[in-house]
């Protein structure tokens, strides 16, 4: 899970970056942005509970 | 705010007044490295300020070796690819050990200089999550790996002339990505290297119970974390001044501002903290006031040069605010151990000064210049956006993962009896205090 969450937050950067390189538009390129931006948060949040599933294990 | 292009001109006054500024940064360090050993426990004082100067001199060493030469600088030879018909700046092109700067004052050798003490205050910043049980050498390592190629890469990019700064001209947001401080390019990167370590070596020992409840493990010296603090409160004076000066453009004139604006930011944010932990606990706490102080400086870095000061007082408050609640909860709920707040202080607090530029930036609205201010161009949020993106999406995974692959080769914990020994001990032969009894494992209940 937690490389899951490691390839979701470089994914959402890769949104973020192929948004504000090849798409003309602003508002697409904005939209997309934040887009890339919300995959990101969701991989933070899987490194997250993968960490705390790891420490649950631990103890 | 400058974006992409050439670097700036300075007078001989200027430079003269950016030297002393950057002179001024390596207390910064000294505040950190006192504030990460009173966060620490007693038994690994000398471990802690031992790690501070090795770290320190890893990451200047490796910064003159190659580090510089990825970060290069505005107007400086860089490798730029072509991608929709616009130039993107994706990494500096400078030679090995400093040989293609010449020495001599210019904009560029300061910057290089700046640069070069920056890196020692990004490679500081994990030793506070890692206190207490991080081998000495595998901290070595793992600044290699962050000074010389996570704080170059994404230095480039902000402050080098790289894509981010790119993003005004570019794409018309704003001004592009503004970091005049540096609370992206050395807080937040060291903040999220904090977080990484803090996940690699575990709690400490005791640290949480068995049904995942944490200890109360206090720092053993308050003097040094809150003399740090104003220590901390100089340094960022220099590096708030130099860095707009360099990385920003802003006249020498501006520099007054900035430094009520650290200042301010830094009162603020302390005197929150303060309040707050009064209200929860019915006394100040020590800990989370120098805490909160540190997320002051930390998130009035990003704007310090282009914001009122009421504005940096606001700035402040919420940096508190967000400090002084945010340490609690990373540790009840994510389970994070991170003796000296750094995720909290750093990561939070950075990636805050970075939204308030979005926020309350003026700039000037016409050649006038700083006499006709103009709130930011609405654009000025999506670059700040992507500047955090790239921080979470990027500086992230490489730091966590190259920390990671180390731990695979190098254990960077120490063993467990190191830890119950104390790291002066265990590593160094020889404690901080001689003269003093060190206590067993007190403070612990399920190690």
């Amino acid at each position: 899970m937690k490389l899951l969450g490691i390839l979701l937050l470089l994914a959402g950067w890769v949104i973020v970056l192929t948004a504000i390189t090849l798409l003309p538009s602003a508002i697409a390129s904005a939209a997309f942005v934040w887009a890339g931006f919300a995959v990101e948060v969701l991989g933070l949040v899987l490194v997250i509970r993968a960490h705390l599933l790891s420490l649950g294990g631990l103890r | 705010m400058s974006a992409s292009g050439g670097g700036p001109e300075f007078s001989a006054a200027t430079s003269v007044l950016c030297l002393l500024f950057i002179a001024l940064v390596p207390l910064a360090v000294a505040g950190l490295a006192l504030m990460n050993t009173g966060l620490g426990r007693l038994r690994s004082a000398s471990h802690s300020m031992m790690s501070s100067l090795c770290v320190f001199s890893v990451a200047v060493l490796v910064y003159f070796v190659w580090g510089q030469s990825l970060q290069g600088f505005a107007g400086e030879p860089a490798r730029v690819a072509m991608i929709a018909g616009k130039d993107w700046s994706w990494l500096g092109r400078g030679s090995l050990f400093l040989r293609h700067l010449p020495l001599a004052g210019s904009p560029a050798s300061l910057a290089a200089l700046l640069g070069m003490v920056s890196v020692g205050i990004v490679a500081l910043i994990p030793l506070g999550s890692g206190a207490d049980r991080w081998k000495l050498f595998a901290a070595c390592l793992s600044t290699v790996l962050l000074g010389g190629i996570a704080f170059p890469i994404f230095a480039h990019w902000a402050w080098g002339g790289g894509w981010l700064s790119q993003l005004g001209a570019n794409c018309s947001m704003g001004q592009g990505f503004v970091d005049a401080g540096g609370s992206g390019a050395i807080a937040v990167v060291g903040g999220i290297s904090a977080l990484s370590i803090a996940w690699i070596l575990g709690p400490r020992q005791g640290k949480f119970t068995l049904d995942g409840l944490p200890a109360a493990i206090p720092g053993h010296n308050a003097i040094f974390v809150l003399f740090g603090c104003i220590l901390a409160l100089a340094g960022w004076w220099g590096l708030n001044s130099a860095g707009s000066l360099l990385y920003a453009g802003v006249p020498l004139g501006r520099i007054v501002l900035v430094i009520l604006n650290t200042t301010l930011a830094a009162a603020a944010a302390a005197i929150t903290a303060a309040v707050i932990t009064s209200v929860r606990f019915g006394r100040p706490d020590a800990s989370l006031t120098a805490n909160g102080w540190t997320g002051g400086l930390v998130a009035s870095s990003a704007g310090c040069a282009f914001v009122a000061p009421l504005a940096a007082v606001a700035i402040g408050i919420i940096a508190g605010i967000l400090v002084a609640l945010s340490v609690e909860w990373i540790e009840l709920h994510l389970s994070i151990d991170d003796p000296g707040g750094a995720v909290s202080a750093f990561t939070l607090a950075g990636i805050w000064g970075l939204l308030s530029v979005a926020i309350f930036a003026r700039v000037p609205a016409t050649a006038a210049g700083a006499a006709d201010m103009a709130p930011a161009h609405p654009g000025q949020w999506l670059a700040q956006i992507v500047g955090i993106a790239t921080l979470i999406g990027f500086v992230f995974p490489l730091v966590y993962g190259s920390n990671w692959l180390l731990n695979r080769f190098v254990s960077q914990r120490v063993a467990p009896e190191g830890e119950r020994q104390g790291l002066d001990l265990y590593e160094l032969g020889a404690g901080a205090y001689p003269e003093t009894v060190t206590h067993g494992d007190e403070f612990s209940r399920g190690g």
